[in-house]
């Protein structure tokens, strides 16, 4: 059934593939630029796509020299917006760190990922194009995330449509190695009665401290034996590597970003007092209580990012329906979002997909701004304010020449039930089309469509019982 | 913040004396789903007297006391809000053990627990659907044992049961589906093993109840008998005294009013096979069947049409995965096509979110072709009707419970904010 179906979807899309090479305009709809501090809303305005990248952004139709031999998109009584930005996904059936100890950063989730999954589809109808997909919960570090794109290709000869590698969607760096962060965790999450793991949370915290400082030690074994070597001398046989600590000296080192687990205010002051004194880039994920907290975190400066600005404590928030089904969740309220952008927070919305759907990530800007976010900033939080927590803010998350031609057509307002996600393109290709039968069929849902492959999370039975989490 | 929640919830308890049941609520628009259907009134009023609907119409032209009572404006005003199926209540907002009762697992059936006995009006996550306009609960036991126990109805103002319960046992949980395999309750381990012990449980509550009823027969016709005037000689012929009742059981006691129709078997099923199986079993006993969860419904609708099987359908944003990975955004609207009568609910969840909000997960099937007008008679007056407490609420009727739920603009929209709730002409929260 489901092979068919990948069949007969992919005769579509290899027709929509010809933005690849030629030009798509997309025009006469409003356009979210999400350029520059608001959410550069343009009533009726247009975007020039060419191979892949975004030729040019303006108001009103296009001028005549760059509409030629181009695919025209008409997007009248529609809204454009950049591809979606996923900071916290768990879609591919990931799985990461597993039981035997609670700190293990070394563990790649890359190497866990099911490219064919279909929770990929559903993101793609949800308008998603840029994901952080982590490993599971649980531990203190449950391993190396990795930040994809949803990139689709049509059926060839020999391949069915869809990604066939985990290769295929990774984002390269400027070192052409694939992308990707650090998952941590704090408070209850990692807290259990198993071996080696923490039972309160100054275990929880001495526990990373520890690892951090042996990884401080084991990165200045690596630089006495470089400089040697560099001198010219025999450096000797080049220390052990270990996977783990090398993991965390790339965080100190500011390679990586640390995408941090934490709900509770006091859970998410340790962060930061790990974050200064560690001196990583983090992210503060979830943060429930972040509202007890805010200006705290506002405050944050940190190490420089790469831009040379305060890195900061930006925040990449979920909201549930309702709080509690865990202690740290408690009180979790929709405020958060717009009290911390109040207090000049950075902030960004994610997923954690499967808790909540892809399909509905908009859903979750629109209940912040129901409890106080401003519109604007709710647009930013699924788009560049997530880029940005991705190093991936001159890449993605806006509508600007230069940057990736990722893109979402949507039937009205984005923060509307009654809005339809109708198209959604990554690099210059269409990915998803409602009026595709395979592809709305994805988005609906129905016999065939569901999740393939669960993630694996260590605690997820104990989660799943209602227990102590 | 929850600070503030309690202390608004005593200053708002406080005020719910009889006097001040009487209560004037002005809509930009009401809707007040009589019949079924929207009957929008625009610049609208509904009058409450002593917790009861006294007059609702157009704000010009419906006659109202001229008396000093406290008064409430809202764009939108709907009647309050049934959830169909919901475990709020039994389900704490901490989900640690000794707020958990939503699921026994000390074994696979105990059709005797009373969600009754559970349930907790207090519990910060009934505060939170009071606050999004949710007035009534259908609420207990969840699925994940064979029959995990009964449910109810009752409405969410805070405290004690008591006068708050609409309806003390609505329905019997039962669960075909593999959340009852190898289930806490050392449930069976393979879906014919779980039929047949659903089987074996209803025939001997099929022997207890022959075996009441036989007594009672007797007994009847013992007590209406009259020994003839001027009789000396004992009458062979008379009925005989049958002696004590057989001893009671409580759990084959509960079976025999879903035997005898009174109690309706909610069955959750979510397979199209599983069902199926759930169909037989209403055939072979004969008891009133109610659908509940029914992911792969749209598969066997003609089925469920013909048996006249309300369909208790899962929350929309439901996972879909295990044996839900089939379910759909479209299916409620599939089936009120089709005829069937359809409600969404909002479910049991072992983790986050620890309650759904019915209203949402309507929004979201509204908005895939269930459409705003029967999505909205799924959260009132359906369910009320279902239920059999339409005569108490569902609808914005003279004599219905004073009981409704305002917002500040369309119900279903994700930034619309309730203003306030209302029960039985108290307002029993203000909104979010």
């Amino acid at each position: 059934m489901r092979r068919w179906m990948m069949a007969a979807l992919c005769l579509c899309l290899g027709a929509d593939a010809s933005g690849q090479n030629g030009r798509v305009l997309f025009e006469g709809g409003t356009v979210f630029t999400v350029a520059g501090e608001g959410a550069g809303e343009i009533e009726r305005g247009h975007v020039l796509v060419r191979g892949g990248v975004i030729e040019a952004v303006g108001e009103g139709d296009a001028p005549e020299e760059l509409r030629e031999g181009a695919t025209v998109v008409d997007c009248s009584g529609k809204t454009l917006m950049p591809g979606m930005v996923d900071t916290h996904s768990h879609l591919g059936g990931i799985g990461g760190a597993d039981g035997t100890g609670p700190i293990q950063p070394g563990v790649r989730v890359m190497d866990s990922i099911n490219v064919r999954s279909s929770g990929f589809r559903r993101a793609l109808a949800g308008g998603l194009t840029t994901l952080n997909i982590m490993p599971g919960s649980g531990h203190l570090s449950s391993g190396r995330t990795i930040y994809v794109k949803l990139r689709f290709f049509p059926e060839t000869e020999t391949q069915p449509a869809g990604p066939r590698t985990i290769r295929d969607v990774f984002i390269l760096g400027d070192d052409r190695r694939p992308m990707g962060g650090l998952k941590m965790a704090n408070g209850t999450n990692s807290i259990r009665d198993s071996a080696g793991f923490p039972g309160t949370r100054a275990k929880s915290a001495f526990l990373v401290r520890e690892q951090f400082i042996k990884a401080q030690e084991y990165a200045a074994k690596w630089d006495a034996w470089n400089a040697k070597a560099e001198e010219g001398d025999d450096p000797g046989a080049p220390p052990a590597r270990d996977l783990h600590l090398e993991t965390f000296v790339d965080a100190m080192n500011g390679d990586i970003v640390v995408h941090h687990h934490t709900h509770r205010h006091d859970d998410i002051i340790t962060v930061l007092r790990l974050a200064e004194e560690f001196g990583f880039r983090v992210v503060l994920h979830h943060v429930s209580e972040a509202w007890k907290v805010a200006d705290e975190i506002a405050s944050f400066e940190g190490v420089p990012g790469p831009d040379g600005e305060p890195w900061g404590a930006p925040c990449s928030v979920i909201l549930v329906d309702s709080p509690g089904g865990k202690l740290e969740a408690i009180d979790l309220i929709y405020e958060t979002g717009g009290v911390l952008e109040k207090a000049g927070a950075r902030v960004a919305m994610h997923t954690d997909d499967w808790i909540t759907d892809s399909r509905l990530f908009n859903r979750m800007a629109a209940l912040a701004v129901r409890a106080g976010m401003s519109r604007e900033a709710a647009i930013r939080s699924l788009t560049i304010e997530g880029a940005r927590m991705l190093d991936l803010a001159d890449r993605v998350g806006s509508l600007e020449a230069g940057k990736d031609a990722d893109l979402v057509v949507m039937s009205g307002d984005p923060l509307s039930v009654y809005t339809k996600i109708e198209q959604t393109w990554v690099e210059g290709v269409k990915v998803f089309d409602r009026s595709d039968p395979e592809d709305l069929f994805y988005a609906q849902g129905g016999y065939g469509a569901g999740q393939d492959i669960d993630p694996y999370f260590c605690c997820y039975d104990h989660l799943m019982k209602g227990g102590a989490q | 913040m929850r600070l503030l929640t309690a202390f608004a919830a005593l200053f708002v308890s406080s005020a719910a004396t009889p006097q001040d049941a009487d209560l004037l609520v002005y809509g930009e628009v009401v809707y007040t789903m009589e019949g079924g259907e929207l009957n929008a009134i625009e610049d609208g009023v509904v009058y409450i007297e002593d917790g009861v609907i006294q007059a609702v119409g157009p704000a010009d032209g419906t006659q109202i006391p001229k008396k000093a009572m406290e008064t409430r404006r809202a764009a939108v005003v709907v009647p309050g809000l049934i959830d169909p199926r919901s475990t709020a209540g039994l389900t704490g907002i901490y989900n640690q053990p000794q707020d958990q009762d939503i699921i026994e697992t000390s074994k696979p059936i105990q059709p005797e627990l009373r969600a009754l006995d559970a349930y907790n009006g207090r519990d910060e996550l009934v505060g939170f659907l009071r606050a999004k306009g949710v007035t009534t609960l259908h609420t207990g036991h969840a699925a994940g044992e064979a029959m995990s126990g009964q449910l109810f109805v009752v409405k969410t103002r805070e405290g004690s049961v008591g006068e708050s319960v609409l309806v003390e046992t609505s329905a019997v949980s039962a669960t075909l589906a593999p959340s009852a395999l190898n289930s806490g309750g050392k449930g069976p381990g393979t879906r014919a093993k779980l039929a047949m012990i659903l089987r074996d449980e209803l025939i001997d509550a099929q022997e207890y109840k022959a075996k009441v009823d036989a007594w009672q027969a007797k007994k009847d016709a013992f007590d209406a008998h009259t020994p003839a005037e001027g009789e000396s000689e004992p009458d062979e012929s008379a009925p005989k005294d049958p002696g004590d009742p057989p001893s009671r059981n409580l759990r084959l006691e509960a079976l025999a009013s879903v035997l005898s129709g009174d109690v309706p078997l909610l069955v959750t099923a979510n397979r199209a096979q599983d069902i199926d199986t759930a169909l037989r079993l209403a055939d072979e006993f004969g008891f009133t069947l109610w659908l509940d969860s029914g992911a792969e419904a749209y598969l066997v609708a003609e089925e469920l049409r013909a048996a006249g099987v309300p369909v208790f359908l899962h929350p929309t944003m439901a996972r879909p995965w295990g044996d839900m990975q089939n379910m759909s955004w479209t299916t409620a609207g599939r089936l009120a096509d089709a005829g069937l009568t359809v409600m969404t609910q909002s479910g049991y969840e072992g983790y986050v979110p620890k309650v759904r909000v019915v209203l949402f997960e309507a929004a979201i099937a509204a908005v895939n072709g269930w459409g705003f007008e029967r999505a909205l008679a799924g959260l009132t007056i359906t369910p009320a009707r279902v239920l059999g407490i339409d005569d108490r609420v569902g609808s914005i009727e003279i004599g219905k419970d004073g009981d409704l739920a305002l917002y500040d603009g369309d119900p279903f929209e994700y930034t619309t904010r309730c203003v306030g709730t209302v029960i039985e002409g108290v307002v029993v929260s203000d909104g979010e």
